[in-house]
């Protein structure tokens, strides 16, 4: 399978899936008006990783802003890798936030409470 | 319009502190460009990166209501209510007055959807942070996308960021539709 490899724009955050090392990373905004649409394809790729995955799968969660759309979107991925956890597969979590932004924060913490995988949340001077 | 409204218009802004107001149809080109000015303005204006990222959540929101559930007929066609018309034109005002930001929004919408909102404010309201933050989790794990990707959470997320009390009222403007305003502040 091949690797996704997006840039950010505006509205829509930088993807990098990598089935080679078992990383999967997003970066920078997520405000799109319709998420779906964005989402749709990294959720297919999930999927179709799922069924031959590294031994070690991280999320690395990257994300400055998100909307309200995305954020349903982003519990869509958790579920996905929750599936996929432990079927050849271990399933790591890294949520990073900037000093300060106690929501971005929160908003980690609410998707930890949500999904039963390990989350680390990780604090960072500047995404 | 006589010439002198135009004056009056200028002081009402500039009793309110206004940064950035717009009448009319809520595009996509529109929503791009309002966010774009006032993530300048805010780096500009704010010193609290903090501060800047719960105004521009709270915008991000409120413009994306705008946006979605303004579709004039269309939304009215849900209801199967094809032979009223909605004005599909909104209101927005962002102001910055002493210590804190607004966000006023107004729009027109349908009797049914104006009760369904409120029901849903009064709810918020009627909820402290954490009540708020478990009604977030909820919402979010239990409900579904709809077909235009809004997620029934917008309202809750713009009460949490904003930390106040969500005001609000419903204009009646006639056996049909309400006119919905909304004031989130952001401290």
């Amino acid at each position: 399978m091949e690797n996704i490899e997006l840039s950010g724009t505006p509205k829509t955050p930088s993807v990098n899936f990598n089935c080679e090392n078992g990383i999967i990373e997003l970066k920078g905004r997520s405000i799109p008006e319709n998420s779906v649409e964005f989402y749709k394809p990294l959720n297919d790729w999930i999927k179709e990783y799922g069924l031959n995955p590294q031994e070690l799968t991280i999320f690395e969660v990257k994300l400055e802003y998100f909307n309200t759309s995305s954020s349903k979107c982003l519990l869509d991925i958790f579920k996905i890798l929750e599936s996929i956890n432990g079927n050849n597969t271990e399933v790591k979590i890294n949520w990073y936030f900037e000093k300060d932004d106690g929501d971005m924060e929160e908003a980690g913490e609410d998707y930890q409470a949500l999904i039963p995988l390990t989350f680390k949340m990780i604090e960072v001077k500047e995404i | 319009m006589s010439l002198n409204t135009i004056y009056e218009f200028y002081q009402t802004m500039e009793r309110e502190d206004a940064m950035i107001s717009f009448k009319g149809d809520i595009t996509a080109d529109l929503l791009n460009s309002v966010l774009l000015i006032i993530e300048s303005k805010l780096v500009a204006l704010e010193k609290s990166t903090k501060t800047r990222k719960k105004v521009y959540n709270v915008l991000v929101e409120c413009l994306q209501n705008l946006y979605h559930h303004n579709y004039g007929i269309d939304a009215l066609r849900e209801e199967k209510r094809s032979d009223i018309v909605l004005p599909n034109s909104s209101i927005l005002i962002i102001s910055n007055p002493k210590n804190h930001y607004e966000i006023k929004t107004g729009n027109f919408v349908s009797i049914q959807k104006a009760k369904e909102i409120e029901k849903k404010l009064e709810k918020i309201n009627n909820l402290d942070k954490p009540q708020l933050r478990e009604f977030y989790k909820t919402v979010l794990n239990e409900g579904k996308i709809s077909c235009k990707g809004t997620a029934g959470l917008g309202l809750i997320d713009i009460a949490r960021k904003s930390g106040n009390k969500l005001e609000y009222s419903f204009l009646s403007i006639n056996e049909n539709y309400s006119f919905f305003c909304l004031n989130v502040k952001i401290n």
